[in-house]
């Protein structure tokens, strides 16, 4: 992230800002000013960022505050104010809501199936692209795996389906040569397989390029010295590309590991029907189907709030982890 | 970069193999798109004759397209998205270089408390319920702004922005000022045409977003005659509903109901994908620049 605020600076801080906090008059004067001297020169920016900060205002604190209906048995048509405070009640529900820790489990699950067989993925592109010598070439290949990442889920799922549904190519490919047809898309045991597929398919590309960069930072002297030291192609690759890695990578499997309880959700909502809520039902799903097909908001809400605390605990933690690495701090994918 | 002398001339077994598997990569990519589109171009017999997704070209037809465009629920939904997604975009990108600009200026006043209320929304999220709770108490249920006013502004873009801002000399901008020249000004004359590559890249994830805007519409629009392409692609594609099925009465009364067959639900399938294949080739140049990158690297 660029600038840390001022409650994490103490650790070793490769993050200071970018430019010196001070006052910077017109010409570059360096010295404290007035308040009203402040405001007076300072109203117009202050203005530009009226809008962004009222629309964060509204569509984030508001209902961050909102969320004390987990407190409550609220009812839309009491609303917050009069609706009866309940106190701990609705997490005790769900604390003995076996529904909720299935989804619990199966959250966790697909992240752990994922750190394995997702997270290497870029990094092994990220080789492979680096090592494409013609530019031009190299470009056309980086453009091809980077789209997928701008379809949406819905197109993502939809053309899976048309491969490897019950009636898609694969299917249809295996009943021709006299096979029974396969219909991966409903198949619950092989959702993990599934699940991570797509991922594959539609973001490692992108997720290649954190990875490119830092491989273009990497100094060419210290290749060349080596080969000059008699290491070959691979030794190469050892000692020098993956140690110049090192830093990314540790910095996105902890940042990973922060956001454990978050895997997606348009892509499980998609699926749930298809695969059954006992293998694609997550916690943000759960949230979903508890609360608006139900009613029960203050219940969906507590469950919101234990899977948003637990996050900012797990996102703290991995970024101290970090600090401890001498890592940089936190930096989220949007 | 190119190969150093130092550098031994790589095997062929091992060239091969890397050639092998970069066309593999890229064929795994570019082979599904081109089955959809081959088979929404195709003729009903070829459809049938390919026994389902078409892979070799046959007999040519615009017929699915003439059928989806001549009015009735997936000409309404384009409409809809594309107007999402162009009122979306201008407004994300209006609030968001502004408030970049603005908090560009580390000591101007109250820099540090806006700035921290920006980064501390990475931290975290407000949870799905309270946010439909102000959502629907704006009134905003049915209504397309719900498509745009949650996620005019994203952290991340702003922060992107910010940097890029960050960078720019501050002697640039000085001597306009002492010009007299207003803020508003040097923001509109003289940053912005310096910053053409960092507004391409989030303008481009702002109309992706709003282009793919799925759940947001699934939570907020009950009205399926406001449905936008990402959920009528859903239901009449992937769910492979009939289309009399849920279409709405007006659409219904218009005499278009159309039994989704393969080519046209393809078709639907490749008009949700055009907007994004003609839009990328003109920014992903900036993304190799290094844009995003650098301003995550900070």
């Amino acid at each position: 992230m660029l600038e840390r605020s001022a409650d994490s600076g103490a650790a070793g801080d490769l993050t200071a800002p970018a430019v010196p906090d001070t006052t910077r008059g017109a010409g570059g004067r360096v010295r404290r000013v007035s308040l009203r001297a402040r405001l007076r020169r300072d109203w117009q920016l202050l203005l530009m960022t009226v809008p962004a900060i009222g629309l964060l205002l509204v569509f984030h604190y508001v209902p961050l505050l909102g969320n004390v209906i987990a407190f409550q048995d609220y009812s839309p048509y009491v609303g917050i104010k009069d609706s009866p405070w309940v106190g701990l009640a609705n997490f005790q529900w769900l604390v003995l809501d076996e529904s909720f820790w299935d989804a619990t489990l199966n959250t966790l699950t697909i992240t752990a199936f994922q750190l394995v067989f997702y997270f290497p993925v870029p990094i092994v592109l990220a080789i492979l692209l680096d090592s494409v010598v013609r530019p031009r070439l190299r470009l056309l290949i980086q453009s091809v795996v980077y789209m997928p990442h701008f379809f949406s889920w819905v197109l993502v799922v939809t053309l899976f389906q048309q491969m490897f549904g019950g009636a898609g190519l694969l299917s249809q490919t295996l009943r021709d040569h006299g096979y029974s047809g396969l219909d991966i898309m409903t198949n619950p045991d092989t959702f993990l397989l599934l699940v991570t597929g797509e991922t594959i398919w539609k973001d490692a590309g992108w997720g290649a390029i954190i990875f490119l960069a830092a491989l273009a930072a990497i100094d060419q002297n210290l290749y060349e010295a080596a080969a000059v030291d008699g290491a070959g192609r691979r030794r190469r690759l050892w000692h020098v590309t993956l140690p110049g890695l090192r830093p990314v990578v540790v910095l996105l499997l902890i940042l990973r590991l922060g956001d454990a309880l978050n895997v997606g959700f348009e892509q499980f909502f998609i699926q749930r029907d298809a695969v059954g809520r006992d293998a694609a039902e997550v916690l943000d799903t759960f949230v979903y189907w508890r609360t608006l097909l139900t009613g029960e908001w203050s219940y969906g809400a507590a469950a919101g709030l234990v899977k948003g605390v637990v996050g900012l605990i797990l996102i703290l933690v991995a970024n101290k982890v970090a600090h401890r690495f001498g890592e940089q701090g936190i930096y989220k994918r949007s | 970069m190119n190969a150093a002398s130092w550098a031994e001339r790589p095997s062929l077994i091992g060239r091969t193999g890397k050639a092998v598997v970069l066309t593999a990569i890229v064929v795994a990519v570019v082979f599904p798109v081109y089955m959809v589109v081959l088979t929404s171009l195709s003729t009903q017999e070829a459809v049938t004759r390919a026994g389902g997704l078409v892979t070799v070209p046959g007999e040519m037809s615009f017929a699915a397209y003439e059928e989806l465009f001549a009015g009735g629920v997936v000409t309404r939904a384009v409409l809809v998205s594309l107007g999402v997604t162009v009122a979306g975009t201008f407004i994300s990108l209006t609030v968001t270089t502004l408030a970049a600009y603005g908090l560009s200026r580390p000591g101007s006043l109250l820099h540090r408390p806006l700035l921290f209320l920006v980064l501390l929304t990475f931290l975290f999220g407000p949870g799905l319920i309270p946010k439909y709770l102000v959502v629907s108490g704006l009134g905003l249920i049915d209504s397309y702004w719900s498509l745009i006013l949650p996620v005019a502004v994203t952290a991340f873009n702003l922060v992107v922005t910010r940097a890029f801002f960050l960078s720019i000399p501050g002697e640039v901008t000085d001597s306009a000022r002492v010009d007299g020249a207003s803020e508003f000004t040097i923001l509109r004359r003289i940053v912005l045409p310096m910053s053409r590559g960092v507004i391409a890249v989030i303008g481009l994830l702002y109309a992706v977003g709003y282009w793919n805007a799925f759940f947001d519409a699934v939570l907020y629009l009950n009205d399926t005659a406001k449905w936008p392409l990402q959920l009528v692609l859903r239901q009449y594609v992937y769910q492979g509903q009939s289309m009399f099925v849920g279409q709405s009465a007006d659409a219904a009364a218009a005499g278009r109901s159309l039994p989704p067959n393969l080519a046209i639900q393809m078709s639907i399938v490749v008009i949700a994908l055009v907007p994004v294949l003609f839009v990328y080739p003109f920014v992903q140049r900036h993304f190799t620049k290094g844009v995003l990158i650098g301003a995550v690297k900070g």
